[in-house]
């Protein structure tokens, strides 16, 4: 465990309880960060237009990234294609405070994630499930959120990974400890993290949701389930008053046990984004299913 | 028992309930409502983003009881965001939040994530060893008005310092194992 590694995992820390929301210039990120953002996710299109446009969807321009970074004083995060270990060489070299391996990106490579131990900059990884969030911590993420279904304003897959992950994580607990390399292998993850877990009963970093968040009910659900904070992707500057929309989920996000608030802050913010029944999505255009 | 609140809108909360939860004869309390911070004895304003904590002070109408009562001489300690909370001048940002104390702070004055970094130091009357500090994105004071205290530097920059009931350090030591400074805080509460 190398300092830089503990640094990185407590700025995630600094974040708990929080929104990070996707920006695409410098106008939004400001109005987030007056929202009460706690960082902005800095990237050309957001989910739901990547979605529409298809094609390949690549990291962002760094001089986007920039104007950005200078417009607000909260952290910027920013994307890189899972595999792509030279998109986060650039955007290290351009300071940025969290990088994102992210599914919402055409992979680079369809065997390896990037190995986040070489760089110093902090990573934040999807996950579907236990295995799959600690095979990320264990290549050296500081942060992980559910993998969601991104860009489809459908909170489904999101609770769907946040209950996988919490029901595996009471499994690999209540196993003995002469079971846990068994568990470890039925999971294909590193064994340490397994046992850190098992002691634990909590993951080694703190774990956020994404993927599909678009109302204040949305992100109280995903906190009272358990997660940190939450991103929200196309939710907000995709519906009819981002203003808003994204102060009440702020709201929200803190008073995520007090329904009265979640319910003064949901009145009058009218149409959410355009939604997709995850249902109706198959093989390619599941973003989830990219990485393993 | 000593009753300690932890302003619990947004950041290291829990980790300083934690740390709390280890002093002799302190009660740690969340503090989310008007309500709660009547019955405080003491507060902790944590680290996270000072924007959003600030925000949300001012949207649940916090922002007012806190200043009555700090004012009366409710002990109050601001670790890195919550010294940005405190402080009555911010050189490098417009906002100002409880406006508490008289110091002016530099908001990320180490510069972006890449700058974090830990240290330790001796600080006598403090702690019998070497303290652990460490710095996320953080800020520190620039000035400070002659009635407050100078409790430490670090490369001429001051990093910890005292006014009166009032604390406020750049650095986080909810996030080490080392209880020093929030003995030394509760230590504050009479």
């Amino acid at each position: 465990m190398t300092e830089r590694y503990e640094l990185n995992k407590n700025l995630a820390q600094m974040l708990k309880g929080g929104v990070i929301m996707d920006v695409v210039n410098a106008k939004e990120a400001e109005i987030a960060q007056k929202a009460g953002a706690v960082a902005v996710m800095a990237l050309e299109r957001v989910p739901s237009d990547i979605r529409k446009m298809g094609g390949v969807a690549r990291m962002s321009d760094p001089k986007m990234i920039r104007e950005i970074q200078s417009a607000v004083s909260i952290p910027v995060m920013a994307k890189v294609r899972i595999g792509h270990f030279v998109e986060a060489q650039i955007l290290e070299s351009l300071s940025i405070d969290y990088i994102d391996e992210s599914e919402v990106l055409t992979p680079a490579d369809e065997d390896f994630h990037i190995d986040k131990h070489a760089f110093k900059v902090p990573f934040v990884c999807g996950a579907k499930n236990l295995g799959e969030a600690l095979r990320r911590i264990g290549e050296g993420a500081s942060m992980i959120r559910t993998k969601g279904e991104a860009g489809t304003g459908n909170v489904v897959e999101a609770v769907r990974h946040m209950r996988t992950v919490t029901s595996e994580m009471r499994k690999v607990q209540g196993a003995s400890k002469q079971e846990l390399m068994t568990v470890a292998k039925e999971f294909g993850a590193p064994y340490d993290l397994v046992v850190y877990v098992h002691e634990h009963g909590k993951l080694p970093v703190i774990n956020f949701a994404a993927g599909g968040i678009a109302t204040p009910a949305d992100a109280a659900l995903m906190m009272q389930l358990g997660c940190d904070g939450v991103f929200v992707g196309s939710g907000i500057f995709k519906s009819s008053d981002p203003e808003k929309r994204a102060h009440a989920i702020v709201k929200a996000t803190t008073y995520f046990n007090d329904p009265a608030v979640i319910a003064e802050v949901s009145e009058e913010l009218g149409t959410a984004m355009d939604s997709i029944d995850v249902r109706e999505l198959s093989g390619n255009s599941l973003l989830a299913s990219r990485g393993w | 028992m000593k009753r300690i609140g932890v302003l619990g809108l947004q950041g290291a909360v829990q980790e300083h309930l934690d740390m709390l939860g280890r002093v002799e004869n302190v009660e740690p309390v969340l503090v989310k409502y008007k309500s709660d911070i009547e019955y405080i004895d003491g507060l902790i304003v944590p680290g996270g983003e000072s924007t959003a904590i600030g925000g949300l002070l001012a949207d649940f109408e916090l922002t007012g009881p806190l200043k009555v009562r700090i004012e009366s001489g409710m002990p109050v300690w601001g670790t890195c965001a919550g010294m940005i909370i405190l402080a009555k001048n911010i050189a490098n940002d417009e906002r100002r939040y409880l406006e508490a104390m008289d110091i002016e702070v530099m908001r990320n004055a180490y510069g972006r994530q890449l700058d974090s970094f830990t240290t330790s130091v001796d600080l006598p009357g403090l702690s019998a060893g070497k303290i652990p500090l460490v710095f996320v994105r953080a800020p520190y004071v620039v000035s400070v008005a002659p009635q407050v205290e100078i409790l430490l530097k670090l490369d001429e920059h001051i990093v910890a310092c005292r006014q009166g009931h009032m604390l406020a350090t750049s650095f986080h030591p909810e996030l080490t194992a080392d209880l020093s400074f929030h003995r030394y805080f509760a230590g504050m509460i009479k």
